[in-house]
């Protein structure tokens, strides 16, 4: 279906600008690709909907502003932005989710927890860090010609980046040990206990690496679009939703697939539509696929009780 | 069979004096269960006569308020979970659940995980000669597997990590009579390699015609124990405590 879409719209808009728009869509889907990973896995994990995960993403790029104010190099300003927001999210764990899970608050009571956090988070960062834009730190003019078709080098590099990490996520939750004991408790955190998988510290490495990876989906954002501002992860959460719907909930490979088809989508339809419209076909893609097939597109159907 | 009835043979789990309670509902009253090396037990009861909260008992799902539970002489009352998983518990948890997005071979993995990289090999063959079946599914999602392939996962991923006690919770529960059968046999096969067993049922005769002892629970007591030979012969108390 995919395929058929971009052949129509080749053959209606042109080659060139399909290839712009298809390439446009690939660095997009890879911060979302990246944000939607570890929110799924989150959710599979500990069942918790972490609606302040878009403000992992703000955090992770404001810290890579303050690395690049401190001095630091802009690849070390980086790996501070990833650094410390997946020990962000170990320190939340730990003084925040744990605790509230061991006085067993209920689901609906979480998902409150996780939209008030979501909301001090944006506002503390707005009030230390202000609300205006700052630069991001990276060259927003130098650009690469690709054949016919040209993309800002920082945007290719943050591509380059961002795809190779999903890569190594997936190859990581594939076939090592780590990866499999992740995959399975989030399919199941009872039965995962039964076969003495040491849960806490799955869990523990699931928010660090969920957090991490939504820091690096900020930094990834935020680099080729030059500045960051405290509504950053609060402008892509909706499509990382999207994603992770899409992709099956909890499954992981999904919410990667699910995040670089969402790009894809979006991107493509400002070939046809007002380009403000994008995020919105986001949610015309999500509705479409929850009516056809709501386990989501790479989501399998729930054979076993949980 | 006789050496393993005989007092003289370790204890491989001990549940003593248990008291277990959800909020103010007393479930188990005072159990006492043991289980020793190389036996195969049963424990009889029907629906809410408290076999589940036994088990999570016995993996430290539930924690008792009075009591202890001991396996191979060590207190793990307070224990969590994955400890008493290492000191060599497995189970075949209830309706043979899997973890149905992953492979039969991963769901086989995940059994043998605390074992080290180099026994994996041989635990493999192991598994894959009791049932050559899984061998050739390898590769499959367990979800889409049907009831009784998912029971030989269920089966082999529990013995994937070599465990001196096998907890089995309602193997029979929704197999056909055939597979049912077929599952009991098995389980004196792994029980005859040396696995120390305690078969949770409600289906007493099947599960009696393969045990050394049985204990039968009712409304969170035990109330009858002995040789399998024994309670199979007490029709009374059959009929009483499990309504068949």
């Amino acid at each position: 279906m995919l395929a058929v879409t971009g052949i129509a719209l080749g053959l209606a808009e042109g080659w060139r600008e399909l290839g712009q728009v298809t390439l446009n869509g690939i660095v997009a889907g890879n911060y979302f690709a990246l944000g939607a990973v570890g929110l799924t896995l989150i959710f599979g994990v500990l069942r918790l909907i972490n609606f302040a995960h878009g403000e992992f993403l703000t955090f992770g790029a404001y810290m890579m502003v303050l690395g690049n104010w401190l001095g630091f190099p802009l690849p070390v300003s980086m790996v501070v932005g990833v650094a410390t927001t997946a020990v962000l999210g170990v320190v939340l764990e730990v003084g925040l989710w744990r605790p509230v899970r061991r006085k067993r608050v209920g689901e609906l009571q979480l998902l409150l927890l996780a939209l008030g956090l979501a909301f001090f988070m944006r506002n503390a960062i707005a009030f230390v860090a202000g609300p205006e834009d700052r630069a991001a730190g990276g060259n927003i003019t130098a650009g690469v010609d690709l054949g016919p078709l040209r993309i800002g080098r920082t945007e290719l590099i943050a591509t380059a980046i961002g795809l190779t990490v999903i890569l190594v996520v997936a190859l990581v939750l594939r076939y090592s040990s780590l990866g499999r004991q992740t995959r399975a408790l989030a399919d199941s955190i009872q039965l995962a206990e039964t076969t003495g998988i040491d849960t806490d510290r799955i869990v523990l490495v699931t928010w660090a690496a969920s957090a991490g990876l939504a820091g690096l989906a900020g930094i990834l954002y935020a680099l080729p679009a030059g500045s960051v501002n405290p509504n950053l992860g609060f402008s892509l959460i909706l499509s990382i939703f999207a994603a992770v719907i899409v992709g099956g909930v909890g499954n992981a490979y999904g919410a990667l697939l699910g995040g670089l088809l969402i790009g894809l989508v979006q991107e493509w339809s400002t070939l046809v539509i007002d380009p403000a419209m994008k995020v919105a076909v986001g949610f015309a893609v999500l509705i479409a696929v929850l009516l056809l097939r709501p386990q989501g597109l790479f989501g399998h159907g729930r054979p076993v009780d949980r | 069979m006789s050496v393993a009835t005989e007092t003289a043979t370790p204890q491989l789990l001990q549940l003593e004096g248990i008291n277990t309670y959800y909020g103010q509902i007393h479930i188990l009253q005072d159990s006492n269960l043991v289980v020793r090396e190389g036996e195969l037990v049963c424990l009889l009861g029907g629906n809410a006569s408290g076999k589940s909260t036994t088990l999570k008992t016995i993996l430290g799902i539930v924690r008792p308020r009075t009591g202890r539970v001991l396996l191979a002489g060590e207190d793990v009352t307070r224990m969590p979970t994955a400890h008493r998983i290492r000191r060599g518990l497995a189970i075949v948890p209830e309706n043979r659940r899997l973890f149905g997005p992953m492979t039969v071979l991963e769901n086989l993995e995940m059994g043998a995980y605390l074992r080290p990289r180099s026994d994996l090999k041989a635990e493999f063959e192991r598994v894959y000669t009791l049932f050559p079946l899984l061998y050739e599914r390898r590769s499959q999602l367990a979800g889409t597997l049907s009831g009784g392939e998912q029971q030989m996962v269920a089966m082999g991923r529990a013995l994937m990590s070599k465990p001196k006690l096998l907890l089995m919770d309602e193997p029979s529960m929704g197999l056909a009579p055939v597979l049912v059968e077929r599952s009991f046999e098995i389980i004196q096969q792994v029980n005859e390699a040396g696995v120390a067993m305690l078969v949770v049922e409600q289906n007493a005769n099947v599960s009696l015609s393969i045990a050394h002892r049985g204990y039968v629970l009712s409304t969170g007591r035990i109330v009858l124990e002995g040789k399998a030979a024994d309670l199979l012969e007490n029709q009374d108390l059959r009929k009483a405590y499990l309504g068949r």
